[in-house]
This record gives C-alpha cells, structure tokens and sequence, in this order.
C-alpha cells in the first residue's frame, strides 16, 4: 500500500478541514521505510509497550521480580558448574559477576528476540481488524523489556558492590549503548522471524532452538578472550558479542575496550534491523490476507 | 462540501484457497520443494513455448484461487451515509478491509481524502487483563484517537458506557453486554472524517443500540462520511441515503437506500413486486377463473418493490373469467416475514359485488391508505372465490412482496423517534389533548 500524505497535511492541526489524502493500491516489490508514518503513530507505540508492561506480570505471585530471577538462576547455575566444576576462566573477573553481567544484557535481548518473533501472530486480531504500521508490533515487544533490564541491572550493580568491584571511570557510559545495541539486535532479527512467522509457523518452534544455540555462540559463560585472532574480530559478527564485551569492560574493565570487533557488531546489528525492515515492509501487505 | 470522501476505482481482491490446512499455515517444506522445483517448470513452460511457436509465457489456471471483491467502483461524496447491504461472504467485509488498509487489494485503485476510523470489531485492541478504563486508553489509541483527546472526552467515555463503577475492573470480569457498551463508548467518540463500520452493531442491547444509532446519526450531522455493513435494512433506510448491494463480489445495486434495500429483501425472500402467469393453462384457477397478474404498484402505475410509508399504495390483480355468470369476490392477505398476517382484505366495488360478472379480462386494484403499514417486509396471498355457494377458484400464497421503507423524516407516524418501533402495523393517528391549569383544578 502506498500513502501520500500531502505536506500542509503534516503541520496542519485536526480542526482545519482534512488534506491527508491516502492512496490504496496494490505494491509490488520493496517499498519504501516510511519512516515518517512510524512517527505518526508513536501514540500507539507508546500505548502497545504500556500494555505489554501491564500485562506481563498480572496474576502472578512475585511478579515483577520474574525479570530478576531468570537471569539471577542462570547465573547461579552456570557459577556452580561452570565456573566452580568446569573452572572456566572470567578475565580475572569473580565468575558470578563475570557471568551476570553477560546475562543481563543476554536475558534483555533474548526475551526481546522471543518475545518479537511470535509477536505478529499473538496480535492477529489486531492486524486482521485496524491498522496501524505492523512494524511497531515487534518493536513494541522488544522495548517493552526495557523495564526488566532497568530491574535486573540494579540487582547487578548490588552484586558488583558486593564484590567491592564498583568503579566509576566514564566507560560506565557503555552501558546504554550497548544495551541499545542489544536492542537494535532483538529488534532485526524480531523483524525478520515475526514476519516469517505469519507465513511459516515452523519459526516459533526454532525459536527457543535458536536462543539456546546463540547463548553458547554469545561470550556469556565463558572469556572470548579464549578466541584468538582472526576468529575474534570474525565472532563480533554476533552483535551480542560486542554487547556482552562491552558490557563486562565498562562494569567490570574486564576484558579489552572495545575496539574493531564491536565495529563490526554494531555494522552486524544494522545490517539486520535494516534488511529486516526492509523485508518487514515488502512482505506486510499480505499479514492480514494469511495470520 | 461537495468533494470526494471516498473514489474506489475497479477494486479487486484474490485470496487462496483450497490449501489443505487452511490459510496461513504454509510450511515451509513445500516452499522449499517448490523452489527447487521451479526451475524445472520454467524448462517445461520454455520447452511448451517453443513447441507452440508462441511468445506468450503460459500461465497456469488459478483454479485455488478466488476474487472476493473484483470490478468494485463507487464514489462517496463527503458526509454521505452509505450503507452496504448483501448476503454474508459476498465481499462486503472485504471492501471495508481494503477501505480501511487492513489489506491490500490485488487490482484497482482507492483514493480517501481524510481521516479514517474504522470499526471492524467490537472493543478493537481491548485486554481482557486491562482494566476498563485502560483499554479506553489502548483501544482509543489503537483507532486512531490521540492520547490528549482521549483525555479530553474520558469523562464523556465513561458516562455514555454507563459502567462507571466498573471502570477499575479488569474487563475480563465484565459482562458481555458491559464489554459492548464500554467498547462502544470509545467508538462513539472518534471524530474521524470518514467511519467505516462493520456488521458491529448487531450486538449489545436494544436501547444501547440506539444510543449508538444517534451518535452516528451526530457524527453525520457534523459532516462526517459513514460507510456502514448492515444486516437490519430497516437500520439502513433510516441512517443511510444511499446503499451497496454486493453480492458474488461486486456491486449489484447502488442508489437510494430504500430501493437497494428493499430489492435486496424481496430477492432474500425471493419474491418479487409483481408475478405474472403468461399462459392461461398453467396460471392459478379453474375452470372459472384464472389469475394473470399481481403486482405492487405506486400511485403512478409503476410496479415498485419500496413503498415509502406516507404514501398510499396498491395491490394490483388482473384474472380472467372464463365463463359469465359467476358472482366472484377477489381477496388480498398481507404477511409479515415472520408470518403473521397483518390484515385481509375482499373486494367490495359496489360496481361488482355480488354482481355476475360477464367473460373477459378484469383488473382490479386494492388502495392501502398511507401511514398505516410498518417498516418491514409485507409479503402478499391473493384469492379468488364465490360465497353462495362456496368455492375458491384460485388462492396463492405468497404471490408477491414489498417492503415499507420510512426514512424517518417526522412527518409519518414514527414522529421524531428513528428507533426500532414494535407492531404489524403504524398508523398515524389524530390525537386529541386538552389541558387544564394548576389552578383550574383547585
């Protein structure tokens, strides 16, 4: 479908009589972002994650405290039998601390990751009755775990202080940035399995196959420090290896600062959200016709 | 205003069908073999192409494929209320997901000049784990409401859905019918310049109903164009001006709400204003008397199957008589759909009654006086009998229809109510008052 918006239409308010004049007809091929549309409709973004965040923890018994222990357990689970039986190294790092603060951006961008790609298909009957842009749908759900990763960062900050290991040097700034990027990951591959979804629903039972491998692909229970070159700057093309590296060397300066390999993520992550977008939008107009 | 809300130029719209599992469950094997497979079939289709000497490339018979909607044209001038009539799967619902950008058409051309709500479902977007007032905020948003207009008519909101005290509870805990009223009260409240609605107001109670009717009726008094499903033709002829009829995906009628209407009633019924027996052998009767012709027709002669309630109308028989010398008296019997016969009527032409009436060919025409009938369909019995001594010649149900239509303009005996008003018949009657003052009294 394609929308020509006239620009008065854009600057004029509700009250003046209406200049939007929409365009129905059928498209063919790739068409374009219309970057300006998502804008629009920042209102239902906005009210799409605020459901979701409502939603989430209704009618459970410790409710929000969920987006603390999945990682939290994890973490407990990897230390005994990873770091104290396997003895794997953490860059000098304790090990529980070494692998929370991998597990808190991961558990971000996993559930965002899951989360996004059965998100078209959980909102089917949103789609087959209104329209709004259909990409704010997996966008929605990724940036609705933004409160989880506030929670469960404050729970890793009291375990870094626990360990006496708190530091404040300016490379603490990472710390957003690389959950943005952690964001921008789940938010592409998102695009591209919620789309593929609609059409395959082989893809949500590859899902949860997909996040255990990309958790053993992901430096999280163990150094990638392990690696050595070429391999290392290559494994940045997992995006969430630059997250995770950065993550650790602005908490905990572990690790190297990074450098190329977390260039070479954040191209990674682009890549995907672009491409993904791009293929979101070519293959949308049929959502409705087969959700 | 006279523009264009609406231009939808040869609208067409293919789905798939046929697929063993149903819509949307491709897996992806089958895309997977079928990739492999298509270089194959492009050899095959080359090798046929160069077998047949042609240039034309073959394209296979889409026999899994079907046009839900094709050749779809009209035009809506701005705050016109247009209502869509038809039977269910004729394409209706899928023009208003086109018109609304739910889904994309496969041909044609649709061009809307302002803001569209569409209201395709009841409680759009509403969460059963939200509260009341939390989806008013959600399903506000999700149709196309701002969120500072939200707030400006929440109190509004609230008041109409006449659920106030429930409005903290999650809606999962309401009733159907409070489900309805608060899902309606956000509808009601969209100003956009175009509203498209669906089949939605066939649920919710009676009186909620109508108080969602008039809101509509508000929103076209300020100028809004309504495009608006329906299954309750009286509903249509009293909101719309002008109907769809869409049947087997395209537009069979468009013109005032009251014809398309009732057309598409007596078509339901499949009855039709007049029946005409062409040959004498095979029409009804005896060796008496034979029925011709009946038909429903308006003070000018025109056969018509919508009759305007403030206007008289009449029953038209034309028969033969075979043979002179029988005393006949020709009856009508009026129906509703529900088949309670409204009235009967015989024939009481002093020129004829109880007259022996010569051989040859007689019409005679019944006067229903106006402002007597209800809206609805009247379907109509006619018969042909003597008396001394009994006999019927001819009597056949159901011969033919017609609908009452009444656009609800003041001056007939619904008066300024345009709700659904109960009874077979409506007449307007005189109506006497007298009035004494307080102190009169005393």
């Amino acid at each position: 479908m394609a929308e020509e918006v006239t620009p008065e239409a854009l600057t004029t308010p509700a009250l003046v009589p209406p200049l939007v004049t929409t365009v129905i007809e059928p498209a063919r091929g790739w068409v374009p972002l219309r970057v300006r549309e998502l804008w629009e409709y920042r209102e239902v973004l906005y009210y799409l994650i605020w459901r979701d965040i409502k939603v989430k923890y209704r009618q459970t018994l410790i409710g929000a405290a969920w987006a603390i222990v999945q990682p939290l357990m994890t973490m407990v689970v990897f230390s005994v039998f990873l770091g104290k039986l396997a003895k794997v190294p953490s860059d000098g790092a304790p090990y529980p601390l070494f692998t929370f603060a991998a597990l808190v951006p991961w558990s971000f961008f996993a559930n965002g990751l899951t989360q996004s790609a059965t998100s078209l298909v959980a909102s089917g009957n949103l789609i087959t009755k209104v329209y709004f842009p259909r990409l704010l749908v997996p966008m929605g759900r990724v940036l609705a775990g933004l409160p989880d990763i506030a929670l469960s960062f404050l729970v890793l900050l009291g375990l870094v202080a626990m360990y006496g290991r708190l530091q404040w040097t300016l490379s603490v700034l990472w710390l957003p940035l690389m959950a943005v990027l952690a964001l921008l990951t789940a938010f592409g591959i998102g695009l591209w399995l919620s789309a593929l979804n609609v059409q395959y629903r082989d893809i949500q039972h590859a899902v949860p196959f997909l996040v255990q491998i990309w958790l053993f692909a992901t430096p999280i229970a163990y150094p990638s420090s392990l690696l050595a070159e070429p391999w290392r700057t290559i494994y940045g093309l997992n995006p969430m290896v630059g997250v995770v590296e950065g993550f650790r060397w602005g908490l905990l300066g572990t690790g190297r600062p990074p450098g190329i390999p977390l260039v070479v993520s954040v191209a990674a992550a682009l890549v995907l959200v672009v491409s993904g977008a791009f293929f979101f939008r070519r293959v949308e107009r049929t959502f409705a016709d087969v959700i | 205003m006279d523009e264009i809300a609406v231009r939808v130029d040869n609208i067409g719209k293919q789905y798939r069908i046929g697929t063993r599992r149903g819509p949307g469950t491709v897996m992806l094997r089958e895309v997977l073999t079928d990739l492999a497979a298509a270089p194959f079939r492009k050899l095959r289709a080359l090798g046929q192409r160069l077998a047949a000497g042609s240039t034309e490339i073959q394209r296979p018979a889409r026999a899994d494929h079907i046009w839900a909607l094709r050749n779809a044209s009209f035009e809506v001038p701005r705050g016109q209320v247009i209502g869509i009539i038809g039977p269910n799967g004729a394409g209706k619902s899928t023009l208003l997901k086109i018109l609304s950008r739910i889904t994309e058409p496969t041909e044609g051309r649709v061009e809307i000049h302002g803001r569209v709500g569409s209201l395709l479902e009841v409680g759009t977007g509403f969460h059963p784990e939200l509260t009341g007032l939390e989806n008013v905020f959600l399903s506000g948003a999700l149709l196309g409401m701002r969120k500072a207009e939200i707030e400006r008519n929440l109190d509004e909101i609230v008041a109409f859905s006449e659920i106030d005290k429930f409005i903290d509870t999650p809606v999962k805990h309401y009733s159907s019918g409070m489900y309805v009223r608060l899902a309606f009260s956000v509808a009601a409240h969209l100003e956009p310049e175009i509203l498209i609605v669906d089949e939605v107001l066939a649920v919710g109670d009676v009186a909620f109903q109508r108080k969602c009717l008039n809101k509509m009726e508000d929103v076209h008094h300020h100028g809004r164009t309504i495009l608006f499903v329906s299954h309750n033709m009286d509903a249509v002829t009293r909101l719309c001006e002008r109907a769809l009829l869409i049947s087997n995906g395209g537009i069979q009628k468009d013109g005032p709400a009251g014809d398309v209407a009732s057309a598409y009633l007596l078509s339901t019924l499949k009855m039709d204003a007049v029946q005409e027996w062409p040959s004498s052998d095979t029409a009804p009767g005896n060796g008496v008397a034979r029925l011709r012709r009946l038909r429903v027709r308006d003070e000018a002669g025109a056969t018509v199957e919508n009759v305007d309630v403030r206007q008289p109308l009449g029953i038209e028989m034309v028969f033969d008589m075979l043979v002179p010398g029988h005393v006949v008296m020709p009856s009508l019997m009026f129906y509703t759909r529900s088949g309670t016969c409204v009235f009967s009527a015989q024939d009481l032409d002093p020129e004829w009654r109880r007259r022996p009436r010569p051989a040859g060919r007689f019409t005679t025409t019944a006067w229903i006086p106006p402002n007597l009938l209800a809206e609805g369909a009247l379907l109509v019995s006619c018969g042909l009998s003597s008396i001394k001594p009994l006999e019927v010649h001819y009597f056949v149900r159901d011969a033919v229809a017609f609908n009452v239509t009444d656009p609800a303009e003041g001056d007939s005996a619904r008066g300024d109510w345009d709700g659904s008003i109960p009874g077979v018949i409506r007449p307007l009657l005189k109506w006497d008052t007298s009035h004494e003052t307080p102190d009169s009294t005393s």
